[in-house]
């Protein structure tokens, strides 16, 4: 059976030319680039190039960027060195549909005795801008804002944001692992301070992520170690895996015409036929500041775990913001912030498409994915209830 | 991805007995969208009075599924006695077992099942007396003390597990473990005849004291002796004698005694007095 993958805010493939430029530096190439023979010299070079690859698709210079194990990570560097470097001042803002690497990171924080924001969203996934900037005070510490949601691909306009809390003085970071490779980003136009990556959201390997430090920002490190990254991140660098991600930011650049034009008909095909053959589904989140690869769609009265398994026994591969899959017993906490109502949260479905799919890919969802609703909803004691309202009403 | 069994992956992917009966014997409805899950639950009897049907209608997960599937496979043919001796942990075990996490599933399937007879035989299921406990899921404190006492659960994680209580905004949890430590402590020992309800360590303390002086000090002064309560650590007592007491080689071993088995008698059975220097 064929793999119908939907799911690339989850992760994504590691491209074969990104493989193919990896797989020298485990077996033949492996010096430490630290190292002051030629034999580790020379992976330091790809190491350099990598670097400025990952600049060149984010518009920032190759001294800004910092390699890290995972977005995690970088979110967890990025808002730790903003608070040491301003130890007077007790008060983040973020929102409430952060990842769980900056949400659950903040949630600590504010047990630790900080003040925290968290910014609500309309029912569309939106942020109130003006509710943000009356936010901002002169005890504020350091601002995180993701770029896109992982969840909806609602896009928040950071780069606004950036600019509202420089004019305060204030740090800015931005978690931009879903939105680096799908939207174009130039960090030489705007006031962002520090942004996240990661590796294997872009067809890059897991194991590897990037810290974005605008020159002149204060930083404190995380990892504290050895002289890598200049003294700002500890330990050996994970050499494959960065060149690796080098090799997929220059894909990246490249097929970034093609995510917005290709992946966003298909995308857009897909939403519009399920739809259509789906009655009492809906989309979650603003249409228009999304993602071009994203869609996350609600069947009303049935659950999303039950709808993902029975499209595994057909390949295709996607994610739910049910209680079921989320690893808890509340529904999405983005989905609950933006106010979706229950008997649409538990049966929300998001496909995450990519470059790689294909309109087959697409066919094939929009032929097994009815039957697979009409036959849970059959099931479901809250279904017949509501087609008997519809009719008699 | 959860770890299903063959069998919960074959009840999901096909469910037996969906649907619902007409004019059935006993029919229920438990859960709620907002929880997650739900499932109605009807049946009909022979003219034996033996189930002849029992149909399904679900909202939730595969396990939620496939245990209301297995219920009905299970209830086809028992009487009512018969039937109501179905747990949930005889669903799960029906379905070959279900992950932790999702042990709720059958609990619901067991919660349908009890109302529904109780629908049959026209009994309301009301229980004035019980309080809900979390209020995310709805969950009363009977309900979470059933599923503490049926599935031996001694974790707050656990009670989550089996009846969802706390698994929402978390407020609840302290009184969750209170209800786990009422079961336990309550929990009548299997023989014995001690039937005195177990002591937190400072009631202990304070029956200690009021015995003391209400039973043992008189006696002591009498005699121009006394003593007095050093410490208490778990059923040891430790006690020193004073005045007379304290002086009286002869009277350590009668004393001890005497204060040993008034202690016995009015606080715990289990108590042993031993004496240290003062």
């Amino acid at each position: 059976m064929k793999t119908v993958y939907l799911d690339n805010n989850a992760t994504t493939m590691v491209a074969s030319e990104v493989l193919d430029e990896m797989l020298p530096y485990f077996h033949d190439y492996y010096g430490n680039p630290s190292s002051m023979h030629s034999f580790g010299g020379q992976v330091a070079h790809k190491l350099t190039e990598a670097r400025q690859r990952i600049a060149a698709l984010l518009g920032a210079d190759p001294e800004e960027i910092i390699f890290t194990s995972c977005g995690t990570e970088s979110d967890n560097t990025a808002i730790a060195s903003a608070l040491a470097n301003n130890p007077t001042k007790n008060h983040i803002i973020t929102s409430r549909v952060e990842h769980p690497a900056v949400k659950v990171l903040c949630e600590h924080l504010a047990q630790k005795g900080y003040r925290v924001t968290m910014l609500p969203v309309n029912a569309e996934g939106l942020l109130d801008m003006d509710e943000y900037e009356a936010s901002l005070t002169a005890d504020t510490a350091v601002v995180s804002i993701m770029w896109a949601n992982n969840e909806t691909g609602v896009i928040f306009p950071v780069e606004e944001a950036a600019h509202l809390a420089r004019e305060r003085g204030i740090p800015f970071h931005t978690d931009a692992v879903q939105a680096v490779g799908k939207i174009p980003i130039n960090m030489k136009s705007n006031s962002i301070d520090m942004l996240s990556l990661s590796g294997h959201k872009l067809h890059a390997p897991k194991g590897v992520g990037v810290l974005y430090i605008r020159r002149g920002t204060r930083f404190l490190p995380f990892l504290i170690g050895g002289h890598q990254e200049k003294g700002r991140r500890g330990g050996t660098e994970n050499v494959p895996s960065i060149i690796g991600l080098g090799k997929a930011c220059e894909l990246a650049a490249g097929n970034m015409e093609k995510e917005n034009t290709y992946v966003r008909s298909l995308r857009d095909r897909l939403e519009t036929e399920l739809l259509t053959a789906i009655p009492q589904s809906k989309v979650n989140g603003n249409i228009e500041k999304r993602l071009p690869n994203t869609t996350n769609i609600s069947f009303e009265f049935i659950e999303g775990e039950s709808i993902l398994l029975l499209m595994d026994q057909y390949g295709i591969c996607a994610s739910s913001g049910s209680a079921c899959t989320s690893g808890s017993l509340q529904p999405s906490h983005v989905l609950r912030a933006m106010g979706v109502p229950y008997t649409m949260a538990h049966g929300s479905i998001r496909f995450s498409l990519s470059v790689y799919n294909t309109a087959e890919d697409i066919d094939l969802v929009i032929r097994e994915l009815p039957p697979i609703i009409a036959k849970l909803r059959v099931l479901s004691p809250y279904w017949a209830t509501s087609q008997g309202a519809c009719a008699t009403a | 991805m959860w770890e299903y069994t063959d069998k919960v992956r074959e009840h999901f992917l096909n469910p037996k007995n969906s649907g619902e009966i007409e004019n059935p014997d006993g029919v229920a409805e438990v859960g709620s969208i907002a929880c997650g899950d739900a499932l109605k639950l009807s049946f009909k009897l022979d003219e034996n009075k033996r189930i002849a049907d029992a149909r399904f209608k679900t909202f939730g997960c595969a396990s939620a599924i496939a245990s209301a599937s297995a219920l009905t496979e299970m209830l086809k043919g028992k009487t009512i006695e018969e039937a109501m001796k179905i747990t949930n942990q005889d669903i799960a075990d029906y379905l070959g077992g279900l992950p932790p996490e999702k042990m709720h599933c059958s609990v619901l399937g067991q919660e349908a099942l009890e109302k529904a007879i109780e629908n049959y035989r026209g009994v309301s299921h009301k229980k004035p007396d019980e309080e809900i406990v979390c209020v995310c899921f709805g969950v009363t404190d009977g309900e979470i003390e059933r599923a503490v006492r049926q599935n031996h659960l001694t974790t707050v994680e656990e009670v989550t597990n089996y009846t969802k209580a706390g698994g929402g905004c978390g407020n609840c949890h302290e009184k969750i473990q209170a209800i786990i430590d009422r079961v336990y402590a309550t929990k009548k020992p299997e023989e014995g005849p001690l039937e005195r309800p177990k002591l937190s360590n400072i009631q202990k303390i304070r029956m200690i004291e009021e015995t003391i002086e209400r039973e043992i000090r008189p006696s002591l002064k009498h005699d121009g002796g006394d003593i007095d309560l050093v410490d208490v650590i778990g059923n040891r007592v430790l006690i020193a004698r004073r005045g007379t007491c304290a002086t009286c080689q002869a009277s350590h071993a009668t004393m001890k005694g005497f204060v040993e088995s008034k202690l016995k008698e009015f606080v715990s059975a289990e108590l042993i007095v031993e004496e240290v220097a003062s």
